[in-house]
């Protein structure tokens, strides 16, 4: 169970695929110009690579290592086709939203990466979970965008039914194709601010505890050398007395 | 006349107005993970522009004599990149024998590009733009219009942008800014230059 959670903090926060590596950038800036997509695109991704992980574990032995890729490839396009005959029968206007972009998550740099790095190596069931995480860390980088985008860009979310500020005083650029760069520029300087500071603090602490022992392992040699010369005293006296005698 | 001026549009707004970067949001690892070097955007450049034309041709020949006859058109996306990870396999085959010098250059890009959003891109959307209307010569001829001027596009903005963060890459800025924060930024600015060019038509 803590290999879960520990597995889950890295797919999620650690290696975050949005802000911390950088991957599947092209569904990231298009399609969180409103929370309802970028919801929408990022749970795809959670079940296509959950899927996808556990079936290439499953076929992980028995691929031959120089044609991994296309294989891989295959699998992928022939999971995200069926996703795709499922989300348009059911889910008509999510999928009439999300447009090319939902065949391009077989070229999404996330899913061939964990298929390759992770479950090309693991378990069946570790993999399912990699993929689960992953894509988790996917969704939150999509819906944190998703979610500051639309709600400056149009004053109000409308997926969780809130308003702060009259369509008319909003900063439109936001949900323009152009205000995506700046909106994920922006967040992306912030975390990575925080993680930088974070670090410099993580040093100075670092830093301070070595002063610190090193202060201590001084004052103890101080010491050692006070009673070195407290019991060398008498010695070195002696002579003195002696001559003062 | 009124045929070439269409043309003329097409191939304006493709390469300029629905930049396939700044736009559509296509091609982006790519564009931020290697348009840091002025040489290596360039390379990139010029590969996807030399790939993304010829498997947009393969592809809508597939799709046209093949998928559409057979009413397999569910099966465009699977077979679409079946296509072009072979199709970019045959290309560097065929570059490494017959031109060492280019394979040095273009080589190192070429297996990237399968996994490049751009290629794949492209591909479906022409299958979006075909217009029944037209005749096929028509359509096939629009569609490779539409192809080369959107990869060309790709080619001049990552090769922009590549010089642009040569420049950045020596300015004092904080330090949480550098690397893809700043690289994001700088896209934000040429998505604006670029959207002056919406309503010239």
């Amino acid at each position: 169970m803590n290999k879960l959670a520990a597995d889950m903090y890295r797919g999620i926060i650690k290696d975050n695929p949005t802000f911390v590596l950088f991957l599947g950038l092209c569904p990231t800036l298009a399609l969180t110009n409103n929370l309802t997509n970028a919801v929408g695109m990022g749970l795809s991704v959670v079940v296509v690579l959950a899927i996808t992980n556990a079936l290439i574990s499953m076929v992980r032995k028995i691929v031959p290592a120089d044609i991994r890729i296309p294989v891989y490839i295959t699998i992928i396009a022939s999971v995200v086709t069926v996703m795709g005959m499922l989300m348009e029968a059911y889910m008509p206007a999510l999928f009439e939203s999300m447009g090319i972009y939902f065949p391009l998550i077989v070229v999404n740099c996330i899913i061939l990466g964990r298929a390759e790095s992770f479950a090309a190596e693991n378990g069946v069931v570790d993999s399912f979970f990699d993929g689960v995480s992953s894509g988790l860390g996917f969704l939150l980088g999509l819906s944190v965008l998703g979610f500051s985008r639309e709600l400056i860009g149009t004053g109000a979310v409308d997926m969780l039914k809130f308003r702060i500020l009259d369509a008319n005083h909003a900063p439109t650029i936001f949900v323009e194709s152009s205000g995506a760069f700046l909106m994920f520029g922006l967040i992306a300087w912030m975390m990575n601010t925080i993680k930088l500071n974070k670090e410099k603090k993580e040093k100075e602490i670092a830093t301070a505890a070595k002063a610190a022992a090193k202060a201590a392992a001084e004052a103890k040699k101080a010491e050692e050398e006070k009673l070195s010369i407290a019991s060398a005293q008498p010695e070195s006296t002696q002579p003195e007395g002696d001559l003062r005698g | 006349m009124d045929s070439v001026i269409s043309i003329l549009t097409i191939a304006f707004s493709a390469f300029l107005i629905q930049n396939i970067v700044l736009t559509q949001f296509l091609g982006l690892c790519s564009f931020f993970g290697v348009g840091n070097k002025e040489d290596s955007a360039l390379g990139m450049g010029l590969a996807v522009t030399f790939v993304i034309t010829l498997s947009a041709v393969a592809t809508y020949a597939l799709y046209i004599f093949v998928l559409v006859p057979f009413k397999l058109e569910f099966l465009s996306t699977i077979s679409f990149i079946l296509v072009i990870s072979g199709l970019v396999q045959f290309v560097e085959m065929v570059i490494k024998k017959y031109s060492p010098g280019l394979y040095q250059s273009l080589g190192v890009y070429l297996p990237l590009i399968t996994t490049n959003c751009a290629v794949l891109g492209v591909a479906l959307l022409n299958i979006d733009k075909s217009n029944s209307e037209l005749s096929l010569g028509m359509n096939f001829l629009i569609m490779i219009v539409f192809s080369f001027f959107t990869s060309s596009g790709y080619a001049f903005v990552i090769y922009v942008f590549a010089l642009i963060r040569e420049q950045i890459a020596k300015a004092p800025i904080h330090a949480g800014l550098k690397g893809v924060p700043i690289a994001l930024i700088t896209a934000f600015v040429m998505a604006m230059a670029f959207n002056g060019f919406v309503g010239m038509f």
